[in-house]
């Protein structure tokens, strides 16, 4: 009877431990066998099994201590199955709160639009400056959200004051292309400041890091996902609209669409946090579909470059595909890995990701080396700069990554080290974005 | 040392010597949760205060990190059972970790007499 009462707090114990979220079956195994085999030993020793119990439980530490122990160890499972944990009675602040800062980015994207006269001809500072009036507020939300202390609070309000004070009494001449420069990279910017807010300031530690990075593609996908709701709700409002006010169909859209796309922006965030659990996560699983696909088209045509050789007339923009190209290909690494279990033996997905590192490294080489032969022929401009920046910053990335990915294959690193190395990499793309912000405007007179 | 009663570490001092300690006892030889437990308490004379359950997420980091290489297995009572045991890059990690032990107790060793050799790798 004793026997099955300490049965009974066993399982009990086993239930408290599972509770915590970074604790899978196998860890609760192995703890319970420590129990179980404490108790024995115990018992061996004279005492009763209840006795026993009470000390075993007593030397493991406090469940709560344990359990946040794991969590540390393993976020990447409390990443996947954050389950919506707050009970429901506290479930509405959080969505409250959400919802307070999509209005005030839909009515702050608004305020300006009217003030710029958009659509208009004088509206170039508000297609650049877009956005500084949705992103700063995704960061402030994340802020609050993340009880952000003061100090780095206030230093990423400053960073984002410089960036928008800068970017706006630079002299761009009209139309030119350091403004459509700074129109594409000022986002990027503001989304590392986003990334600092998102990791509560704690900006050192790499399990962080990887947790923006999952949160970025996560995010992507859902603002993909919300955009696409968005578009057949308009559409079908413009056709319901045609019979009775064709006219007031334009001044619907430039109301709905500004304010709708900044909204969904904090509304998309808020959806990667909270449905974590509701579906497992998307981008490794988008990874894991077109990482052999993208592996065999880089491999074709890397090939097919070598045997071809790059023609005379190859488009000076070609760069900037390569660019796109070298991104997705560092997307495919970095989002399979993180969904990698670390302790895993590598595995066919890691030979496909080193094929398709490589295939893409070897094509690069040869477009970058082909246009550096002929620079003094194009001239470096504004567009030329930032792209070949990019391309350098993301090719040193892969090289490295192919090292990495080439000894983990072979046994020799974990793959940790892949994974930090990406992390560990992300100061190096926010300084670039920086640098085509503030420093390649100037550089090239604002032309 | 304190005769008689639990002489009390430091908790740093304890979280700082749990690495090569666990690595070193996996040096003896493949082992297990409880054991490794088992035997830090007899290396110890009981005078390290370790909570069990803090063993397994260090277990867990060790593993990630590459230092060891953990297996299912069962007991001999027939309970499953995870062993754990010390790879390349675990030993490389312990004499790195043990150089600098070694530092350190030398150079305490050199103010309080304590007569420590120098270690070799």
């Amino acid at each position: 009877m004793s026997m099955d009462s300490v049965e009974q707090q066993i399982d009990q114990w086993r239930a408290a431990v599972l509770r915590g979220r970074a604790v899978d079956g196998g860890d609760a195994d192995e703890l319970e066998g420590h129990l179980r085999e404490q108790i024995e030993d115990l018992e061996s020793a004279g005492l009763s099994g209840e006795e026993a119990f009470l000390i075993a439980v007593k030397r493991l530490g406090e469940v709560d201590l344990i359990t946040a122990e794991f969590a540390r160890e393993h976020s990447d499972r409390l990443w996947k199955q954050l389950a919506m944990s707050h009970a429901d009675e506290s479930e509405r602040r959080p969505m409250l709160t959400m919802l307070g800062f999509a209005t005030a980015t839909a009515v702050l994207i608004q305020v300006a639009r009217l003030l710029a006269g958009f659509p208009g001809p004088s509206s170039a500072w508000f297609v650049r400056d877009l956005s500084l009036f949705v992103l700063p507020v995704l960061a402030a939300y994340f802020a609050v959200v993340r009880g952000m202390p003061w100090r780095p609070a206030v230093g990423l309000a400053g960073a984002v004051a410089v960036l928008g004070v800068a970017v706006n009494v630079f002299p761009f001449a009209p139309g030119s292309s350091t403004d459509m420069l700074v129109a594409i990279h000022l986002p990027i910017a503001l989304w590392f400041v986003v990334g600092v807010a998102y990791v509560g300031g704690d900006v050192r530690s790499a399990a962080r890091r990887m947790d923006f990075i999952r949160f970025t593609g996560e995010w992507a996908i859902y603002y993909a996902l919300i955009a696409l709701g968005g578009g057949v709700l308009l559409g079908l409002t413009s056709l319901v609209l045609t019979p009775i006010a064709p006219g007031a169909i334009p001044e619907v859209m430039t109301w709905v669409v500004p304010s709708g796309a900044a909204g969904a922006v904090v509304v998309a965030a808020w959806l990667v946090e909270e449905k974590k659990s509701v579906i497992e996560n998307l981008a490794p699983v988008l990874t894991a579909i077109f990482t052999p696909l993208f592996a065999v088209m880089l491999l074709v045509s890397a090939i097919g470059y070598l045997a071809a050789g790059i023609g005379l007339d190859f488009d000076r923009d070609l760069l900037t595909v390569f660019d796109v190209l070298l991104l997705v290909v560092v997307g495919l690494v970095v989002y399979g890995i993180s969904a990698r279990d670390t302790n895993r033996p590598p595995g066919v997905m890691d030979v496909l990701r080193l094929v398709a590192v490589i295939a893409a490294v070897v094509l690069d080489v040869l477009v970058l080396g082909s246009m550096l032969a002929r620079v003094g022929e194009f001239g470096f401009t504004a567009n030329r700069v930032a792209a070949l920046g990019l391309n350098v910053v993301l090719l040193v990335n892969l090289v490295v990554t192919a090292w990495l990915i080439a000894r983990l294959l072979m046994g020799k690193a974990p793959a940790v080290r892949i994974e930090r190395w990406q992390t560990g990499y992300l100061p190096v793309f926010a300084a670039w974005v920086l640098v085509v912000v503030l420093v390649v405007p100037p550089l090239f007179g604002f032309a | 040392m304190v005769i008689g009663g639990l002489m009390n570490i430091d908790k740093d001092l304890v979280a700082a010597m749990a690495t090569p300690l666990v690595l070193a006892i996996l040096v003896e030889g493949t082992s297990y949760g409880y054991a490794i437990l088992k035997r830090v308490r007899e290396l110890s004379s009981g005078e390290l205060e370790w909570t069990d359950g803090m063993l397994y997420p260090l277990l867990h980091r060790l593993e990630r990190l590459g230092y060891i290489h953990a297996e299912w297995g069962v007991s001999p009572e027939g309970r499953r059972r995870r062993y754990y045991e010390i790879t390349e890059a675990g030993h490389a990690q312990l004499t790195e970790q043990r150089r600098q032990w070694d530092t350190a107790t030398r150079t305490l060793g050199g103010l309080w007499g304590l007569a420590l050799p120098v270690a070799r790798a």
